[in-house]
């Protein structure tokens, strides 16, 4: 193995996310009382996640051909009918097999 | 929605708090169910994060001190070399900025804890068992330590799971002989199927998933996802009527 375990540029960027991640976790117990978050910006952020996740699903569809749209239907499907990510995911995996195979 | 953060600094009153090991393992037992479901993510970031050229090692730290699913996988669909630092990091932020207001509905209770423990929690704070406290806490009970508790059985879990998903990353080669290439599309659509909350979902969706088409065709780098995050938050935030 070539690599090292842990890459100094890695770890850098591993902290500085995880930084990130815990000034939003605190930031709001810590601020509360200094400010009132708005129910409309609350609403905002709210659909962040969300809003990012098509943003990313978009073109990488766009790109995409029929056995990944077909294969993303079948995900789609599965999460809404059973709500089991492995599940939903494994199915999508040999779809796009067995979609790419014809 | 009825629990909004918002309604609960309203909250006169300062309910009693606790904090014992009672409260860790109550929350324990109770996020353990939850922190399994959490798992199957995890062993799926985990082949991810190794497909992306991540050591094992290095997947495990991001899970054991990130711990915030979304944001690290995202994080993996931006990894690249060099490593988009500026991205990453950024877009870690922008996903997680919600944790703000989950963080701020915690008040009322953990404003009676030593700061050590309030905290020390917090770090502990993932969506599922966010949901869990909030429920817990509202119904009366004082465990203080029920966020703790929770995120302990999410944390272990998410961390295993990680571990193990990347060792199984390792063995595989060729991404694409597995359809592998495709996961990280199939698990963004599994979290969008999540995320839907009926057709007021489209409101903000909507406009994301043009921004960001937009973007990806004229801008360099990846910068079309936060911005489309970005204007599907805009949407959401002019639209909504009080």
């Amino acid at each position: 193995m070539s690599e090292p375990a842990l890459s100094p540029l890695v770890v850098a960027v591993i902290v500085g996310m995880s930084l990130a991640t815990y000034v939003t976790k605190a930031g709001g117990f810590w601020l509360l009382n200094r400010i009132t978050v708005s129910e409309r910006v609350e609403a905002g952020l709210e659909v962040l996640p969300g809003a990012i996740i098509v943003a990313i699903l978009g073109p990488e569809l766009l790109d995409a051909g029929p056995a990944e749209w077909g294969a993303g239907a079948v995900v789609l499907v599965m999460m809404v009918r059973t709500e089991n990510v492995l599940l939903a995911l494994c199915s999508g995996l040999v779809t796009v097999l067995a979609l790419r195979a014809v | 929605m009825s629990d909004s953060p918002a309604q609960d600094s309203t909250a006169v009153e300062e309910p009693a708090v606790d904090f014992s090991a009672a409260g860790v393992r109550r929350g324990f037992t109770d996020g353990l169910p939850i922190a399994l479901g959490v798992a199957g993510y995890g062993v799926v970031f985990g082949v991810l994060a190794r497909q992306a050229g991540l050591t094992v090692s290095e997947a495990t730290l991001m899970s054991a001190t990130v711990l915030a699913g979304a944001a690290q996988v995202i994080t993996i669909e931006l990894w690249d070399t060099p490593i988009p630092v500026v991205a990453v990091i950024g877009t870690t932020f922008v996903v997680n900025l919600r944790y703000v207001l989950m963080g701020a509905a915690l008040r009322p209770w953990f404003s009676q804890l030593s700061p050590l423990k309030a905290y020390g929690s917090i770090f502990f704070t993932a969506d599922e068992n966010w949901a869990l406290t909030m429920g817990e806490l509202r119904s009366g009970s004082q465990q203080g330590a029920y966020l703790l508790g929770s995120g302990l059985a999410i944390w272990v879990c998410w961390v295993a799971a990680t571990v193990l998903g990347a060792i199984a990353g390792s063995v595989v080669g060729d991404p694409s002989t597995y359809g592998l290439d495709f996961m990280l599309t199939a698990v963004f659509i599994a979290i969008a199927a999540g995320l839907w909350d009926g057709t007021s979902s489209l409101g903000p969706w909507i406009p994301a998933v043009i921004v960001a088409v937009l973007g990806a065709q004229y801008l360099p780098g990846r910068w079309y996802i936060l911005l489309g995050g970005v204007a599907g938050c805009l949407v959401e935030v002019a639209r909504f009527d009080e």
